[in-house]
């Protein structure tokens, strides 16, 4: 199916995402779609399957003008987008979400079962995934549930398949099955637009690149005849410099030592210290622990052993309440659901971690409010149009940079963050890092838990590798590699 | 330019949408004034308000409930219960002070044991607070034995006392040359705890936790919102704000029965949404509450005087209520 989307324009109230945007895709390639958070990728997606609608321009597919007037048109037509926010029915089984609305019935409306479970256990298998049919979806893991709706798109006969970034919560081996399925769907004429942040993954995987910036089109080129420093310099229109910002460690004292943490089947003996002015990376498998040691340390997730001790002095942390007592921050890997107050404003949102320090016993001080949050807006460059701007309205790069400051204006002494860059651009992605080094060099210890392997690299004193919850190792990050780390991280010993 | 342009925009339709219960309130009003002499009379609009000082209080009390992403089904029960406790103390021989204070302590512990509840024995707010209701409901009756306790304010010996039960429900603030006004009390304490409210949600750190449970519990908790405390809270003022506006009920009838207050959990949530209120937690205003219990009590009022039949009374302010959330909906 060859679609050609050209002269696109949209605007949200006085707000202009497209401007003469436009993309083209052929039969059979996988094309990659990159632009930084806000540069209109997602919409322009949802014009083509007619979730929202164009204001001019022109779809063409196979040289016939359409105009879908809803997704599910367009899924008739062959179209299928699998968006990055799940969309999925959590309470039920993972078989009734497969055939949600396209139900195999025998007469009277009665549901077929059996022919249900084995046209399930069929796409499944193509796609070497191993979920049973009667699970509750609430009981899989996130990268489980990405899959269940993978395999939902792979169940009507997609002849073009969109993915919005489907392997930001996959394991490993997910993400490898993943793509031997989408070059399957490549060889029988599937055409796949991918949306991803991930240069590594697009240059292993795509035909063809496009790149679309502030809501215009740039340019398309091959992946043949374009390297990693070309597409970022069409993304955000001039040289970045390098990806990952240097440092001078200045290694202080111990801040914070981890004695044998145990959790009955999640974690086991977790050991290791962290010192002021460090970044101390932990890399792992999804699901290898790391997010629920993290989440122990902070209070979330009691423990059954093991000692915690900041500044050499032996502390009880029993709820998050207690661990920013205690000195630490943590920002979540969740931000939607964990990390913020969606609905809230920016000022919200920093002001409810910082309420002792913008009132007196207990009555708000509307001073110490505007300061503390214009300060932290500047500081942090969040793009937005004021501190009453609403969370919900921001790019993720923007959302995070609130997580981020709502926790530095708190003066942590521990700065964990979770996956701190998943699902945002690489304009973003360097500020973050920025605020990373600037903590560290201010002695802060932080903690930085990532799945992407060159950001830990890039970033961290040491490396810490866990696997199925105990550590592995703990590397030097001058040593390190992907190598060495993936060995770790798959069981094997160096 | 562009971003004063797009904040004054918002600030329009913001407006609006804030203010969009006191619009329909002072239209109703205008348009029930056209019609009847009778209901655009000072007394009457004084009455009005004392009328609404019930709800008004429970209104109040719930938005703070609603407002943390729960729900109490059980002030009515509240209500009766405290003030069938003040009653019974009254009627054998405690002095009236007393008797208030346990009431109102009373309220606040009946509402607490909703608050731990929800939070310490993880039910639902609904069914916590269902079954709290039939429970303070049942308890009520027990002590009773289903009977009416009469004749308050003859059983208090001291005169002090006789007059600080009566005061609360039937006494007006007089004031003005020739005394021409008199507000009644009912009526400055609504908007007493009114202010009240208005500066512990907006201008406390207390507010701010209560707003922040209800928009994301989650995230409220990871930045170390003790969301356990502050639902506790919630419910804790929520009784409290019952078994007041109980006392004021039975300073008023001079009587306190079992079975008051039933079906006032539904005039209060009713109120709390037309003011605006999200149900599921994190947004909205006192005012708004304020105009919600006003536009109620405005219907209820105003189409007695115009004679309209009890059953039609109930039909309308269903269109009303539906109406209102619609358009405040849209927005």
């Amino acid at each position: 199916m060859n679609i050609e989307m050209k002269g696109i324009n949209k605007s949200f109230g006085s707000n202009q995402v497209l401007k003469d945007a436009g993309f083209l895709l052929k039969d059979g390639e996988v094309h990659a779609l990159m632009g930084e958070n806000g540069a209109g990728k997602s919409t322009l997606m949802k014009i083509l399957t007619g979730v929202y609608k164009k204001d001019s321009g022109t779809i063409k597919i196979d040289g016939k003008e359409v105009h879908f007037k809803s997704p599910q048109e367009a899924e008739k037509a062959g179209i299928v987008f699998i968006y990055q926010e799940l969309n999925v029915l959590f309470d039920l089984t993972v078989e009734e979400n497969l055939f949600m609305g396209k139900e195999i019935t025998k007469h009277f409306g009665i549901c077929d079962k059996k022919a249900m479970r084995a046209k399930a256990k069929e796409v499944m298998d193509k796609m070497g995934v191993e979920i049973p049919v009667d699970a509750v979806m609430s009981d899989l893991s996130v990268g489980q549930q990405q899959m269940v709706e993978i395999c939902k798109a792979l169940m009507v006969d997609a002849k073009v398949l969109i993915m919005d970034e489907p392997t930001a919560a996959l394991t490993e081996r997910e993400t490898e099955s993943l793509f031997e399925v989408m070059k399957a769907l490549r060889k029988k004429g599937v055409s796949i637009v991918y949306i991803s942040h991930r240069m590594e993954e697009i240059f292993e995987l795509c035909d063809r690149i496009t790149i679309l910036r502030d809501g215009s089109y740039i340019g398309t080129e091959k992946i043949s005849d374009i390297d990693m420093d070309g597409v970022v310099r069409m993304m955000i229109g001039r040289e970045i410099g390098e990806r990952f910002p240097k440092r001078e460690s200045k290694i202080g004292d111990v801040v914070l030592k981890v004695d044998g943490l145990t959790k009955d089947k999640l974690f086991h003996d977790v050991s290791f210290e962290v010192r002021a002015g460090e970044v101390l990376g932990v890399a792992g498998l999804m699901g290898a622990g790391r997010t629920e040691i993290m989440r122990s340390i902070f209070g979330c997730i009691p423990k059954d052993h093991g000692s915690i001790y900041i500044d050499g002095e032996k502390v009880r942390i029993k709820s998050p309440e207690q661990a920013i007592k205690a000195g630490i921050g943590f920002i979540t890997e969740d931000r939607k659901t964990e990390g913020l107050l969606l609905e809230k404003s920016i000022a919200d949102n920093i002001e409810i971690a910082n309420l002792k320090s913008v009132s007196k016993k207990g009555v708000l001080s509307k001073k110490k409010e505007k300061d503390l949050v214009n300060k932290e807006i500047e500081e942090f460059k969040i793009k937005c149009f004021g501190a009453w701007h609403e969370c919900n309205n921001l790019s993720g790069g923007n959302q995070q940079k609130v997580v981020l400051a709502k926790w530095i204006a708190t003066n942590p002494k521990i700065l964990i963050l979770d996956e701190p860059t998943r699902g945002v651009d690489i304009g973003a992605k360097k500020e973050i890092y920025n605020v990373i080094n600037q903590m560290a060099s201010m002695g802060v210890a932080v903690i930085m838990v990532s799945s992407e392997l060159p950001e830990v690299l890039g970033m961290s004193d040491r490396i810490m590798v866990v696997r199925e919850g105990e550590v592995r190792g703990i590397l030097d990050g001058k040593e390190a590699d992907q190598e060495k780390i993936m060995t770790l991280a798959t069981g094997g010993t160096l | 330019m562009g971003k004063n342009i797009e904040k004054n925009k918002m600030n329009i339709g913001t407006l609006i949408g804030e203010y969009g219960a006191f619009i329909a309130l002072v239209l109703l009003v205008v348009v029930i004034s056209c019609v009847s002499p009778e209901f655009r009379t000072g007394s009457n609009f004084l009455n009005l308000l004392r009328q609404a000082s019930f709800n008004g209080l429970i209104a109040f009390g719930m938005t703070c409930v609603i407002l943390s992403d729960g729900i109490d089904l059980s002030v009515g029960s509240t209500f009766a219960l405290s003030a069938i406790i003040c009653a019974e103390l009254m009627i054998h021989g405690t002095p009236a002070a007393v008797a208030i204070l346990v009431a109102l302590l009373a309220g606040t512990a009946l509402g607490m044991i909703s608050g731990v509840l929800v939070t310490k024995g993880r039910l639902q707010p609904f069914i916590a607070t269902l079954i709290t209701m039939t429970a303070y409901r049942g308890l009520a009756l027990i002590i009773t034995d289903g009977k009416p306790v009469s004749r308050l304010a003859a059983s208090v010996k001291s005169a002090s006392g006789a007059f600080l039960f009566k005061v609360l429900g039937k006494g007006n603030f007089v004031f003005g040359p020739n005394d021409a006004i008199s507000v009644p009390i009912p009526a400055i304490i609504l908007v007493v705890l009114l202010l009240v409210f208005y500066f512990v949600l907006h201008h406390t750190t207390f507010g701010r936790r209560i707003y922040a449970t209800g928009s994301n519990e989650k995230c409220a908790k990871l930045v170390g919102v003790n969301t356990t405390k502050i639902k506790i809270a919630v419910y804790s003022i929520s009784g409290f704000m019952s078994a007041l506006a109980g006392l004021i009920m039975i300073s008023r009838v001079d009587s306190a029965q079992p079975t008051l207050g039933e079906g006032y959990e539904l005039d209060a949530i009713a109120a709390v949404a037309l003011g605006g209120t999200s149900m599921s937690g994190g947004r909205g205003k006192i005012v708004g509450t304020l105009a919600g219990v006003l536009i109620i009590a405005v219907l209820n009022n105003g189409l007695n005087i115009l004679g309209v039949s009890t059953y039609y009374q109930e039909v309308i302010k269903a269109v009303v209520i539906l109406v209102a959330v619609l358009s405040d909906r849209k927005r």
